[in-house]
């Protein structure tokens, strides 16, 4: 059966200008309990992946330099 | 010694789930002799983990000297949960309490202590007075690290098991299982194995329909059930479902444990109180849902009468501990505690016996019906066992294993199950296409809320089990596209095998208990006659889920006059009303 990729709009934000992931920083990746934010190849960022988000705020409290804002997914919003 | 080119990794102690029993568990496993090898498993990272993640904000459970005594509370739990506990389970826990209280404030841990420096108990239950508030509880899970690397516990984090392993004579062997990241399988040879996995918290679909919005981390999916199972264990109870009340389409709870004792209540539409305790009971549940149905519907959170000071003191608590994005959710609703009620609704089904009593059955030394396997936390039977019963059982679990684990030698390994079992491990990432683990996950959950929520009906279960078993057909068309979904896929089959557990469990079970939890609207009555057993479910000789009675053991505690009070549970009102 075919598969078809569908958006989803993701409760975690990334300040990119801020995430220090390209310099080696993996704390908001290492703490998240659903392993969903991954590091951008693109922007070697860190960002959110997958949209399986218990907005719990590990990610945000634990970041050395408050780059991440954990939403309400909109579903619940 | 290697299996199918894959390092065996030797262990006296393993312990699977490094949330709030896991933990503890490990420590205690290598206070007891650090001589041995212990190795914690966990699924995500240690460090964030499972239920208390961000923390608690209170203990639910305490047995403090001076406020309540270990027989007044297996007596108030015994009565709580209709009569189905074991009750030297809870007296292990009941007496055990305190001092791990203790251990834990020496470790770090901030409790609520009044002037004269006494632990600030407050009652919410209907009988005793067990709650303790711990407004600064969100640092447990750092304190919890701390020791784990204090005692040179090994931690693998990002691996989750898939199976138990066992020996020829049906003792533990260890498990197998895959990196979350990799997809790298890892297979672990143990002496003894604590499983501390938590609740089945993702059998059910939120009301919201977000499949991670659950009330349970999501992480805790059910696998140590469903591993359990296939290890032949004995699982109890099932049909105690957990179903609690929540704030509306957030996940959190409604904290009457925080809030009541600041004088907040669950209120009816008029803002009236309709039950007389807001400790979480199926009879309580079960008062609630029929409000929530009622004219007088839906149900609230009442704050909007407390003091500025007062709701400004609960913000604070619930706004940074436990589920600390709650301020958030409130704020992009605009809705303000000072100002209106807060809506309120029920989670989805689950089993955890941190708030109900459903689980692997587990004795007072938290073993399981297989040698060297113990349970602790929510995956544990021991009913109303919350954090500090996480604590504790780990502690007895701890202690158990390395007793077992002392008196083996290396057990043998089953070279042509775990052959198997890699197979299973990797089918999903060998298929190109096929039915993705989000599919077909939402298909079985939905089911679970359409047939298996109460209230229980005979002929809809039946149809939802039917329903069930042929999602499980599809299990063979699963395919993942990376190390995530194959997590996910892995997880979605345990989450079909606590689906039928769920179904079959109610079924078996013909009459009502435990308020909501078991509401079966065909044989609405509780028959003691016929039902005062705990259920077991197991897989037989034939690999077949089958069921069976286990007698209620001796009560160490009588219940006396008190024995109904859990029965009348709605506020009486007065005639001419």
């Amino acid at each position: 059966m075919p598969i078809a990729n569908h958006h989803s709009s993701v409760p975690v934000i990334v300040d990119e200008d801020k995430c220090i992931a390209d310099k080696g920083c993996t704390v908001c990746i290492d703490v998240c309990p659903l392993d969903v934010l991954w590091i951008n190849e693109e922007t070697g960022k860190a960002h959110m992946k997958y949209d399986e988000c218990w907005y719990c705020m590990p990610c945000e409290a634990d970041c050395p330099t408050d780059a991440v804002t954990v939403n309400i997914p909109y579903l619940l919003r | 010694m290697k299996i199918n080119d894959i390092p065996v990794i030797d262990t006296d102690v393993l312990v699977i789930g490094g949330g709030t029993a896991g933990p503890m568990a490990a420590v205690t496993a290598k206070e007891q002799d650090p001589s041995l090898r212990v190795i914690l498993l966990e699924k995500a990272n240690v460090k964030r983990s499972g239920a208390i993640s961000m923390g608690m904000d209170g203990l639910n459970n305490a047995v403090v000297p001076g406020h309540a005594t270990p027989e007044q509370y297996v007596k108030e739990i015994t009565i709580a949960n209709d009569g189905i506990v074991h009750q030297p389970a809870l007296m292990a826990y009941a007496t055990r309490s305190f001092p791990m209280i203790e251990k834990l404030d020496s470790w770090g841990v901030h409790f609520q202590k009044d002037e004269t420096g006494d632990y600030d108990m407050k009652k919410v239950h209907h009988l005793g007075t067990y709650v303790l508030p711990m407004p600064e509880g969100h640092n447990v899970k750092k304190i919890l690290y701390r020791r784990l690397r204090r005692n040179r516990v090994e931690i693998e984090n990002r691996f989750t098991a898939t199976r138990l392993l066992k020996d020829p004579d049906g003792n533990i062997a260890g498990m197998i299982g895959v990196n979350t990241r990799t997809a790298e399988p890892i297979i672990i040879r143990a002496k003894a194995v604590i499983m501390a996995t938590g609740a089945a918290g993702r059998i059910g679909l939120p009301t919201s329909g977000y499949l991670f919005g659950t009330y349970e981390n999501p992480a805790n999916n059910g696998d140590g059930h469903a591993m359990a199972y296939h290890a032949g264990a004995d699982l109890a109870n099932l049909e105690c479902f957990q179903i609690n009340p929540l704030l509306k389409d957030y996940n959190g709870p409604a904290c009457a444990y925080v809030t009541g004792p600041l004088g907040g209540f669950t209120a009816n539409a008029y803002g009236e109180r309709f039950i007389e305790c807001d400790y979480w009971s199926g009879q309580m549940m079960l008062e609630f849902f029929k409000e929530l149905e009622s004219g007088t519907g839906p149900v609230f959170l009442k704050l909007d009468h407390l003091a500025e000071e007062t709701i400004q003191e609960i913000e604070t608590v619930l706004h940074t501990n436990e589920r600390p994005t709650r301020g958030r959710f409130h704020e992009g609703r605009e809705v303000n505690y000072r100002e209106r009620m807060v809506e309120m609704h029920i989670s989805e089904i689950g089993f955890c016996s941190g708030h109900s009593a459903s689980g692997v059955w587990t004795d007072e030394t938290g073993a399981t019906t297989v040698p060297g396997l113990f349970c602790a936390g929510d995956m544990a039977s021991v009913a109303h066992n919350y954090m500090l019963g996480a604590f504790v059982y780990g502690q007895i679990c701890g202690e158990s294993a390395v007793e077992f684990a002392k008196s083996r030698t290396e057990p043998q390994l089953d070279e042509s199950f775990i052959t198997k079992e890699l197979e299973r491990i990797q089918a999903p990432m060998k298929r190109a296409d096929g039915i993705p683990p989000e599919q077909m996950e939402y298909k079985v959950r939905r089911l679970v809320n359409d047939y298996l929520q109460p209230p229980k009906v005979t002929k809809k279960m039946e149809i939802g089990l039917e329903r069930i078993l042929a999602v499980r057909e599809d299990v063979p068309q699963l395919c993942a596209r990376d190390p995530h979904e194959l997590l996910r896929a892995m997880e979605v089959q345990s989450i079909i095998d606590c689906a039928e557990m769920a179904a079959r469990a109610s079924l078996y079970r013909t009459e009502s208990r435990w308020g909501l939890y078991h509401y079966r609207v065909d044989y609405p009555d509780q028959d003691d006659s016929e039902w005062f057993y705990h259920s077991r479910l197991f897989k037989n000789e034939n690999g077949e889920m089958a069921h069976g009675k286990r007698p209620v053991a001796d009560y160490l505690v009588p219940l006396g006059e008190e024995k109904d009070a859990y029965q009348k549970m709605r506020v009486k009102k007065a005639a001419n009303a």
